[in-house]
């Protein structure tokens, strides 16, 4: 596969990192949200937050490459409508992945406990402590997840489709080796 | 202005004839507060409702005693699944001890208008001997107490079990407190 139709490295690493802390982070969310207070409970809730936390530094950078790198095109058997709805999704899964963990931050202040990273930097508190405010952004937060965990499963059905399917190069620009499959 | 004060403090060294007696603690502008961390995150919480009766004149500071009892059902650790939580029997166990209770045992003066006071804190059936360095603010005849200490909870069993490990719930507790005063004059008694 020529290099210049692959994501560079970086881009790969950056992507799948994020892929990998997504199914961390969400799956650690619901669960820690059923538990009764333990320090367990308090531990999980603290690496959630920072897993969030890393998601949304990835997702910047990711914006940063995104603003210097010309991404590989997709090839070009797919239909325009099919690119666009590609290039749509991908918006919208930038959106969510910060806009969930401003969300999960915001919702930490407003109820009173600040997000510390890595037990290490304090994040300022943007707002005060308001326990109205608090749940309704904790609302936010769930619905926006459900929201990410719907395109999430659009994202991978349409990268496994072309892959299995059309037999395109779709999901091998984002892989780091592999033969150019010959159609 | 100058001379007044000077005069002032003379006559305040000359054995407190002049001086007030703090005595009349004002509940409602008194606050009793601690911080401590959760996973590295620093936490404030306060109790909700506690007495202090405390007689300390800065001229007399011998004869300085206080007193202060904490409802630990008042407490508010910050969320109410907390609240909840603590005054169960792993942490305060309310229902067998119901209150906190610091007795001194003596002031001393640090200079200027530091001093320390010494006492029992007693916490879950257990008393220690604490000091806490504190500031005495006077404005006319209102006296305020601004002091801190920091309290390790396991030396009072406050989080046993599976809490009792201080790498997510820190054992060191900063307690605050901020007391106001109103002086009762020991002549006009």
């Amino acid at each position: 596969m020529n290099p210049s139709t692959r994501y560079t490295t970086t881009a790969m690493a950056l992507h799948w990192l994020t892929a990998l802390f997504i199914f961390t982070t969400f799956p650690l969310g619901v669960y820690m949200h059923e538990l009764a207070l333990s320090p367990l409970k308090l531990q999980l809730v603290s690496y959630h937050k920072w897993l969030g936390v890393t998601i949304f530094l990835l997702t910047v950078a990711r914006l940063a490459w995104r603003a210097t790198h010309v991404p590989p095109p997709l090839p070009e058997t797919i239909p325009l409508w099919q690119q666009r709805a590609a290039h749509g999704l991908h918006f919208l899964l930038y959106v969510l992945l910060l806009t969930i963990p401003l969300t999960g931050w915001l919702m930490s202040s407003a109820k009173g406990f600040p997000v510390v990273y890595l037990g290490l930097v304090q994040l300022p508190d943007l707002v005060g402590k308001d326990k109205v405010l608090g749940d309704l952004l904790a609302e936010v937060h769930e619905m926006l997840n459900f929201g990410l965990l719907a395109l999430v499963g659009m994202h991978i059905a349409a990268a496994l489709k072309h892959h299995f399917i059309e037999h395109d190069d779709t999901l091998r620009r984002m892989l780091p080796s592999g033969k150019r499959v010959e159609s | 202005m100058k001379k007044l004060q000077l005069l002032l403090t003379l006559l305040g060294a000359m054995g407190g004839a002049y001086a007030a007696e703090f005595n009349q603690v004002q509940a409602d502008k008194s606050t009793l507060t601690f911080a401590y961390k959760q996973m590295g995150v620093p936490l404030e919480g306060k109790f909700r409702k506690f007495g202090a009766q405390l007689a300390f004149d800065p001229a007399r500071i011998n004869a300085a005693q206080a007193r202060l009892e904490a409802d630990i059902a008042s407490i508010d650790t910050g969320s109410s699944e907390g609240n909840d939580e603590v005054v169960g029997k792993l942490w305060f166990n309310t229902k067998i001890y119901p209150v906190a209770q610091f007795v001194s045992t003596g002031v001393k003066a640090l200079g200027g208008n530091r001093y320390e006071v010494l006492g029992k804190l007693t916490i879950k059936g257990r008393s220690l001997d604490v000091s806490a360095p504190f500031t005495f603010r006077q404005e006319g005849s209102v006296g305020v107490f601004d002091g801190a200490f920091v309290l390790k909870r396991l030396d009072y069993a406050i989080g046993e079990g599976l809490w009792a490990d201080v790498g997510t719930v820190a054992n060191e507790v900063r307690i605050v407190f901020h007391i106001v005063t109103n002086a009762v004059s020991p002549i006009k008694k």
